[in-house]
């Protein structure tokens, strides 16, 4: 087998297919690798979709991609064991075309925007696992498969290959990624009647809910929960960093487990029939985990350079967003006929800073490190939050007065005055 | 040596649910799956290539998305891939499906001659085991069912000796080519093809064939309109009215919880309670 | 049962003129070297049924090698209820082979012209009912799980299992005849006998010769039967499923198993993983088992698994989980860890059997 391509895309995920579709646009010869038996088939659960990334690499999406539900409401919960006190954001603003945020179901999204790629003219193989990269020197010049005959050439190689990429890691070209910068997350997917769903949220037809919830349903490690309607199922999960899991030997099914169980989300996916469990990695290390992505003949997109937003839950975008870039910086080049040397590529490196990808990445870089020294946000918080709620709404013959004065105090025996300051400012810093 | 095998994509029955008020099958997230029973017929037609060279053409009849199937196909070693398709086969039961299915064979044979013609025991969707049958009687084939090894085949002679699984027993049969095989599950284990393959599936063209290209001319002769039989209702399988009786005394010991539920379960059938006795003489 | 064929027909539906020379009910009673497949008398108990509805007979179709004892097998298809049998013995029809019986049956078919024609779901009746429905191109539904006549239009309402069990659908063949339909082992009640029953036997001449036959029995090698589990045909099974968690574990159910003279059967997964025997797999793509007490422990009770064992008297269930879909239609539920609930039950079921054997 001498095959050579001018460019191999490891992974068949939001940056690998963004990446094989702007290169096959381009005009490249492109070689899309994917372990799974169909691309998306490892990514089966439901998401949220930002409609302005991939509306960039195809403007016309909306007209044939698999979206479950637009968005119009967002609620935010913070729960205690018992109780959840949150904000319900409703607008018909979300309600105007062209609408902005989606659910979707990864298998289904996955396969739709793979088969764009290759209807551009890129091919595409799966269940075909890239075991490591070719080396000449320190120039990469393909790959080798666990398939019989399996060394494929080109003159650079995408890694699109998720988070827990191996293969930059196995040519040495950065580190093992570290427990506390990734989280891990496990997904379920609940099968209901689509009028059932549409019932339970009060929305109509082609409307989407989100929750997103903090508090104690991490069991006090640093995490979130999560609540996405489709069309008709309900995927719900929690995430909390690995390094937490190991050191409180809670398993994140139990974890998922008691959220089910929870007096307030019990209902809303009360006899449904779950169909999927997943598990998976989301780098959450943020900005300054970020390794190198670039180098001789090769360009690092998506989950596996670390480009996921935690604190904004977004990933997908990114992902293809630096899909995207990755694989304009080779077009380009090829355009101008200069060849995939580290130093032509580094274009991508600044065609990254100029994007959001790294405004963003860069705004929110003290985030995670603050959420790690602070447990008291997922412990304390959410309690005394539930409480004060409480002791304002229970109509109890109590002055308003004194409940604010009772609500203040527990506040600071709880963490006390120059803790609270404390926090406020770490998390006016994070985020501004 | 030129093998057709017949195989179809179906959903993935494991997975499929039914809506609780409408009855109907909730498909959404329900993967698409080639026939795990024809994976059995696939591989024991590349074998024979192995062993003789040859050609081996996989067929399916069904709507576009089939082709997906067709193609992974071709990537575990299949040489050509034809599909099937026209919107006035929908709704085909199995005596139309298999004379579809012929003229599509009829259609194979004008260009290349067929020595064998595969097919899975049955389906996991229709789950009939009526199409190989169908196709072999249509063509006038010797037809071999639950075939759990092919002996030897003797090209020469145009010759073939099979194991068939009978009820209660083994055959062992010797019949002419061209026949059709259907093959029984758990004789063999689907390859995984190289690279090679791998690239010549993605890039194949998959000849589409219509209505018309396999000349059946009378669109009233297939579909819903050429099909016997026909389904008068869908619905979902009764509940028993009653749960199970819980025997669940709270922190007994299983000791107490076996008790209890022989001393129930006799009091309530006592043939029961007799037949298990009976046992003890 | 027969609920349809009570009910007054609001309309009057004319019989196709077509049709009006198609009548009575056929059973293939299928044989093997003298011995009958008994799907074939559950056949004819439902048979009876249907025969009855439409007030014409019942007719078995018996078909061996000249040597095995046809007449036999006629006089005992009359103790389960037919009225006629047609018997055909060749030397071609020894062993079952598909061209020579395809066309014993669809000759037959043309010469006396049934309205329904129901075969066993075996290898056999499967094998050989494709073949006859395409010769004759007319319908057939495969494994149905329950048969009623409209009176009216004299249609059978067949239904059977779709989509992996998950639904039923109910299946017509009104512009053909003969209607046809296979029916899987044990899915319908074994009649009883009554071997003072008498009917006519016709005897049919069959004529085909050895040589025109292409295919040909080089040997048959029987099923070593001594150690062969014959799952359908037990009155008490004990079952585990993938709750058992090690392979182990199934020691448990075979104890219980030796205790109660019980079969051991399990779900798919537990077969898969070779911790049992495939013959041992009960459900959809296993056997449908029909016996007295049925236990399961650790099944989950998925719809394939239950369509092949809802048809036992009594079930019980031992699960971990409450919420488990076999507590929906088992009929004594244990929920607890089937590692001490299966022990348990083995001695309660030793102590009373020792009583019964002190009372007996
Ligand atoms: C629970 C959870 C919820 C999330 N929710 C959201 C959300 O709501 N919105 C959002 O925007 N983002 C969300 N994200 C993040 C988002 O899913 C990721 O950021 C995004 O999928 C990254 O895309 P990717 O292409 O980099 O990686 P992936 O989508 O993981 O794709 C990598 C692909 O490469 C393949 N692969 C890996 N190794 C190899 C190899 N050696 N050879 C061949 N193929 C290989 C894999 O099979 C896979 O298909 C969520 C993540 C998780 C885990
Ligand atoms: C085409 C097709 C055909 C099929 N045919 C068949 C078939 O013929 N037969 C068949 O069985 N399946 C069949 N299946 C598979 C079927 O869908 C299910 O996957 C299977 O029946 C599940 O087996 P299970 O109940 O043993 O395992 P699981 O579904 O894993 O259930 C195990 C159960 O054990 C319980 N449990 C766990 N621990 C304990 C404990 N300590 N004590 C007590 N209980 C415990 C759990 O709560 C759970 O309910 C088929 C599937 C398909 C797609
Ligand atoms: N639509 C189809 N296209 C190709 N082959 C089919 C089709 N339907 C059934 N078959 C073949 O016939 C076998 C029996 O199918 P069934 O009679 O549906 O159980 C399958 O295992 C396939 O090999």
């Amino acid at each position: 087998m001498a095959e050579k391509f001018d460019v191999i895309v490891v992974g068949a995920g939001m940056a690998g297919n963004a990446a094989a579709y702007t290169l096959a646009k381009g005009g490249l010869n492109v070689l899309q690798i994917e372990r799974g038996e169909t691309p998306g088939s490892k990514n089966v659960q439901g998401a949220i979709l930002y409609a302005d990334a991939i509306e960039k690499i195809i403007p016309d999406f909306r007209d044939e991609a698999p979206l479950e539900r637009h968005l119009i409401e967002q609620r935010v919960w913070v729960l205690d064991d018992s109780s959840y006190i949150g904000t319900h954001y409703r607008s018909e603003a979300f309600n105007q075309e062209p609408y902005n945020r989606y659910t979707i179901i990864r298998a289904h999204f996955d396969q739709w925007f793979n088969k764009k790629a290759r209807e551009a003219g890129a091919l595409t193989i799966c269940e075909t696992t890239v075991s490591e990269l070719l080396l000449d020197g320190k120039k990469v010049i393909g790959v080798r498969t666990d398939r019989k005959g399996g060394e494929i050439y080109a003159d650079a190689v995408i890694l699109a290959d998720g988070v827990n990429s191996r293969l930059a890691v196995k040519a040495g070209f950065h580190a093992e990624i570290q427990p506390r910068d990734v989280a891990l997350a496990v997904k379920e997917i609940h099968f209901l009647p689509q009028e059932t769903i549409e019932a339970r949220f009060n929305i109509g037809e082609e409307e989407g809910v989100v929750i997103e919830m903090a508090g104690k349903i991490s069991a006090g490690m640093m995490g979130t929960g999560f609540l996405y309607t489709n069309k008709e199922s309900i995927t719900l999960g929690v995430g909390c960093m690995l390094s937490d899991f190991k050191q409180q030997k809670v398993t994140p099914y139990a974890l998922l487990d008691r959220m089910k169980s929870h007096p307030s989300i019990a209902p809303l996916i009360a006899g449904s029939e779950m169909k999927e469990y997943a598990a998976h990695l989301i780098p959450e290390g943020g900005y300054n985990a970020i390794p190198q992505v670039w180098g001789d003949g090769w360009l690092i997109a998506g989950d596996a350079g670390q480009f996921v937003n935690g604190i904004h839950r977004e990933g997908s975008n990114l992902a293809m967003t630096t899909g995207m870039l990755a694989a304009q910086t080779l077009v380009e080049l090829k355009q101008a006929g200069k060849p995939f040397t580290a130093g032509n590529l580094a274009k991508y490196k600044r065609k990254l800073d100029d994007s959001f990808v790294m405004k963003d990445l860069k705004k929110y870089r003290r985030m995670p490190d603050i959420f790690h020294k602070n447990k008291q946000f997922f412990t304390t918080y959410p309690e005394l939050l539930s409480k004060a709620a409480q002791t304002l709404i229970r109509v109890d013959g109590v002055d308003k007065k004194t409940k604010e004065k009772s609500i203040k105090q527990s506040f600071v025996a709880a963490r006390s005055r120059l803790g609270l300051i404390g926090d406020a400012f770490r998390f006016w810093r994070a985020v501004e | 040596m030129h093998s057709v095998v017949c195989i179809k994509q179906v959903p993935d029955s494991a997975q499929i649910r039914v809506h609780p008020v409408t009855n109907t099958i909730m498909r959404q997230g329900v993967p698409a799956i080639i026939n795990p029973y024809d994976l059995f017929a696939l591989e024991e037609a590349l074998r024979l290539k192995d062993r003789f060279g040859g050609t081996v053409t996989v067929v399916t009849m069904g709507p576009p998305m089939a082709e997906a199937a067709l193609r992974k196909c071709l990537s575990y070693g299949a040489d050509d891939a034809i599909l099937v398709s026209d919107r006035s086969f929908a709704g085909s039961d199995t005596l139309v499906t298999s004379y579809a299915l012929t003229a599509t064979l009829r259609k194979i044979m004008e260009s290349m001659p067929v020595d064998l013609i595969f097919t899975g025991k049955q389906t996991i969707d229709g789950d009939t085991a009526q199409v190989g049958p169908g196709i072999a009687k249509r063509l006038d084939y010797q037809l071999l069912t639950y075939v759990s090894k092919i002996v030897d085949v003797d090209l020469e002679h145009r010759e073939i000796r099979v194991e068939r699984r009978a009820e209660g027993g083994v055959q062992l049969l010797k019949t002419t080519l061209p026949c059709l095989i259907t093959m029984l599950e758990g004789t063999n284990e689907m390859r995984f093809g190289d690279l090679d393959d791998l690239f010549r599936a993605a890039r194949y063209e998959l000849k589409v064939w219509d209505r018309t290209v396999i000349g059946i001319e009378d669109p009233e002769t297939v579909g819903v309109k050429g099909s016997p039989t026909v389904v008068s209702k869908v619905f979902a399988p009764r509940p028993r009215s009653q749960r199970a009786e819980i025997i669940d005394l709270q922190d007994d010991s299983p000791k107490n919880l076996a008790s209890t539920l022989l001393a129930r379960m006799f009091t309530q059938h006592p043939k029961l309670e007799r037949e298990i006795a009976k046992r003890a003489r | 049962m027969n609920e349809q064929a009570r009910k007054p027909a609001r309309k009057k539906v004319e019989l196709d003129p077509r049709f009006v020379s198609y009548r009575h009910v056929w059973v293939f009673i299928e044989s093997e070297r003298g011995e009958v497949h008994p799907v074939s008398w559950e056949l004819l108990g439902e048979g009876r049924k249907l025969a009855d509805a439409l007030n014409v007979d019942l007719c078995g179709v018996v078909i061996a090698g000249p040597g095995e004892r046809g007449k036999g097998i006629c006089a005992e298809a009359f103790g389960y209820g037919a009225d006629k049998c047609y018997l055909l013995q060749d030397p071609v029809l020894a062993d079952y082979r598909n061209e020579p019986y395809t066309k014993a049956l669809t000759d037959l078919v043309n010469t006396y012209q049934p309205e329904i024609l129901m075969l066993g779901a075996s290898t056999l009746g499967r094998d050989l009912a494709g073949s006859v429905a395409t010769t004759l191109k007319t319908g057939l539904v495969a494994d149905c799980t329950e048969l009623l006549i409209d009176t009216e239009s004299r249609n059978l309402a067949a239904t059977r299992p779709t989509f992996g069990g998950s639904l039923l659908c109910t299946i017509l063949t009104q512009r053909h005849r003969p209607q046809m339909a296979t029916v899987r082992p044990r899915v319908m009640a074994m009649p009883d006998a009554d071997p003072s029953r008498r009917g006519e036997i016709v005897e049919v001449p069959f004529a085909m010769l050895e040589t025109s036959i292409i295919t040909k029995v080089l040997e048959y090698i029987p099923d070593d039967s001594r150690d062969k589990p014959n799952l359908p045909f037990a009155d008490i099974i004990v079952a585990g499923g993938r709750g058992l968690k090690k392979p182990e574990n199934f020691a448990l159910v075979w104890d219980l198993a030796r205790v109660l003279g019980a079969e051991v059967g399990g779900s798919r997964p537990v077969v898969q993983a070779g911790w049992i025997e495939l013959d041992r797999q009960v459900g959809q793509s296993g056997k449908t088992v029909r016996p007295k007490l049925y236990i399961a422990a650790g099944i989950s009770g998925a719809i394939q698994h239950r369509v092949g064992m809802d048809g036992a008297d009594v079930i019980v269930a031992i699960n971990s989980d409450p919420k488990a879909p076999i507590f929906d239609f088992a009929h004594y539920g244990i929920v607890g860890n089937a590692m001490t609930v299966l022990p348990a039950l083995t001695e309660a079921f030793k102590a009373h059997l020792a009583q019964a054997r002190k009372a007996g």
